[in-house]
């Protein structure tokens, strides 16, 4: 019930990360949903994509530094308060949110990309409470 | 003001043979006390009776700073220990430290030395003198201490690292002049503007060392303090600060030529080159006990002249430094050496040993910035993982540089690779 995500260390330096968009692109790959977090020095660019491990293999070879990652993606319903309610579960159990994404595909839910302390017990928090999650597999159709 | 007439403007001739007569000396005692100088003669077939005046200097092997390091950390002691009376140490090139003794006799002539200096920037027993050099195992602080103490002027032991309390001791003690770094002072200079102290002072002297600075910045500090400042020069294994400084005229730094022989030779061929060429400045201790030096490689380049000063003084002066023959970098009075740098990373597998050094002088304080290659390798995607490891280079830089750095990570292969040799410094301060 997880998806890959992956993540690339990007220094503050301009045309930098136009430079990894295109080692993507160049190898086909499709950026669904991204999240870009910066500090004054570099930024950590989290993207889900819909074939992660080529996308790793081409930023490898290009020499960026990048990785995989497992994490949740939660689909959530475009209703008041969905939100709040899924992290009070999470919360309940003592799981902690490391960071979090918005990720927007066709369809009636929204969804959130998550990363949390511990991936097992959120797993299986969210299965026993019936909560949607979306997997790498389901994700690599776009 | 010249403290010591008779050496200071003695004849060329009556110095020459004074030398002589002290190398005569010198280089007997070393080939009788320490091993390693007679070793090193014995190879190349020179007795101490080949030595018969100063001209023959150049018969004797040079002695370097890896001589030093290799005889860790009391090899090259010409004196049991129980003769020693203090040590101080700099830092070597791989960070081990390199070791100087003193004998009470080294420690008075010192004084002497740094009397002298201080006299040539005008300072005598009626002043109050603020030292703002390190006190500890750098010679700064305490060189300087025991040079004023000779004087006889007021010394205040301030140390570094507290602005505040040196400007406000400054103002209210009416000190009349200081020692310190260059950059120090302007930083200091900028203290006392902020804190609307400039009119307050009674400052009219400094006597600055320990880093390389260019004549523009000595107008720059006496024009913001409106007081006179003096380049002193030394270096801890040939004995500390006072081995040279320049006069009120400031055309070139008058050396204790009594004390400390001066070479000027050309790094690649070692032959002495012509008065007034550039060379790299070699220093013979004539009269030093604990650590006797025999044509020490400063490595600093520089050209001399022989001249009689407008000041009186006869001393041999060296001319303001144009650059070192080795890589090493002098930042806030420390020693640096690229290959620190390179040997620290290696142990940290995150990143890759490529690096560059970018030393600048910010707010007249010298600032390091070391651009390390986060290694392809390495993962993570959190942030916080970053700053770690950030924190965890910083930390080992500062262990081994004793100087701290800002360390920024930069992306793999984002750091120029040259082809030859690798350019890892790139110093924007402009002291040459």
């Amino acid at each position: 019930m997880t998806a890959k995500q992956l993540s690339v260390f990007i220094e503050n330096r301009h045309g930098r990360l136009g430079e990894v968009l295109n080692v993507l692109r160049k190898n086909d790959v499709n950026i669904i949903s991204m999240s870009l977090a910066d500090t004054t020095e570099y930024g950590l660019l989290r993207l889900i994509v819909n074939n992660p491990e080529s996308g790793r293999e081409a930023l490898l070879a290009e020499g960026y530094s990048s990785m995989l990652t497992d994490v949740l993606v939660i689909k959530i319903p475009h209703k008041a308060g969905s939100l709040q309610e899924i992290l009070q579960i999470i919360s309940d159990k003592n799981v902690s949110i490391e960071y979090m994404y918005g990720l927007s595909i066709e369809g009636e839910d929204a969804s959130v990309v998550m990363k949390t302390n511990d991936l097992e017990l959120a797993c299986d928090v969210l299965k026993k409470n019936n909560i949607d999650t979306l997997t790498a597999k389901e994700l690599s159709n776009h | 003001m010249i403290w010591n007439k008779e050496i200071e403007t003695m004849s060329r001739e009556d110095m020459t043979n004074l030398q002589s007569e002290r190398l005569v000396k010198l280089v007997k005692y070393v080939y009788d006390n320490v091993e390693f100088y007679r070793k090193k003669m014995d190879a190349v077939g020179v007795k101490p009776e080949d030595i018969k005046d100063i001209k023959d200097i150049v018969k004797l092997p040079f002695t370097t700073k890896n001589d030093l390091r290799d005889n860790y950390p009391f090899g090259l002691f010409a004196v049991p220990h129980s003769d020693i009376v203090r040590i101080h140490a700099s830092s070597g090139t791989t960070g081990k430290a390199t070791v100087v003794g003193y004998t009470k006799a080294d420690i008075d002539i010192w004084s002497e030395c740094v009397a002298r200096c201080f006299s040539m920037a005008n300072v005598d027993k009626d002043d109050i003198v603020q030292i703002a050099y390190g006190y500890g195992l750098f010679t700064g602080g305490l060189g300087a201490h025991y040079g004023v103490e000779k004087v006889g002027a007021m010394v205040v032991p301030m140390s570094t690292g507290n602005s505040k309390k040196l400007t406000t001791m400054m103002v209210d003690f009416g000190a009349t002049a200081i020692a310190c770094t260059p950059s120090y002072l302007l930083h200091i200079s900028e203290v006392l503007r902020d804190e609307d102290l400039l009119d307050k002072i009674k400052l009219k002297s400094a006597i600055c060392g320990a880093e390389p600075w260019t004549e523009k910045m000595r107008h720059e500090i006496e024009t913001r303090l409106n007081i006179k400042a003096h380049d002193i020069y030394g270096l801890s294994e040939v004995m500390g600060p006072g081995v040279a400084c320049d006069c009120e005229y400031h055309e070139g730094l008058h050396i204790c030529e009594d004390h400390f022989y001066p070479e000027i030779i050309d790094s690649a061929t070692l032959e002495p080159v012509a008065d007034g060429e550039t060379g790299e400045l070699v220093f013979t201790t004539l009269t030093k006990q604990g650590l006797p030096l025999i044509r020490y490689r400063t490595k600093d380049l520089t050209s001399i002249s022989h001249d009689t000063c407008k000041c009186g003084r006869t001393s041999a002066r060296i001319s303001r430094f144009k650059g070192r023959s080795d890589d090493m970098l002098i930042i806030r009075g420390v020693n640096v050496f690229p290959s620190q740098v390179e040997a620290a990373l290696i142990e940290v597998e995150e990143v890759t040993p490529h690096y560059m050094m970018i030393v600048d002088r910010v707010n007249n304080l010298d600032t390091l910035e070391i651009q390390v290659e986060i290694d392809s390798k390495y993962y993570t995607d959190e942030i916080k993982g970053i700053e770690k490891l950030t924190k965890k280079i910083t930390h080992v830089i500062q262990q081994a540089l004793g100087l701290s750095a800002k360390i920024k990570l930069v992306g793999p292969n984002t750091l120029q690779r040259s082809e030859g040799k690798a350019v890892h410094v790139i110093d924007n301060r402009k002291l040459y």
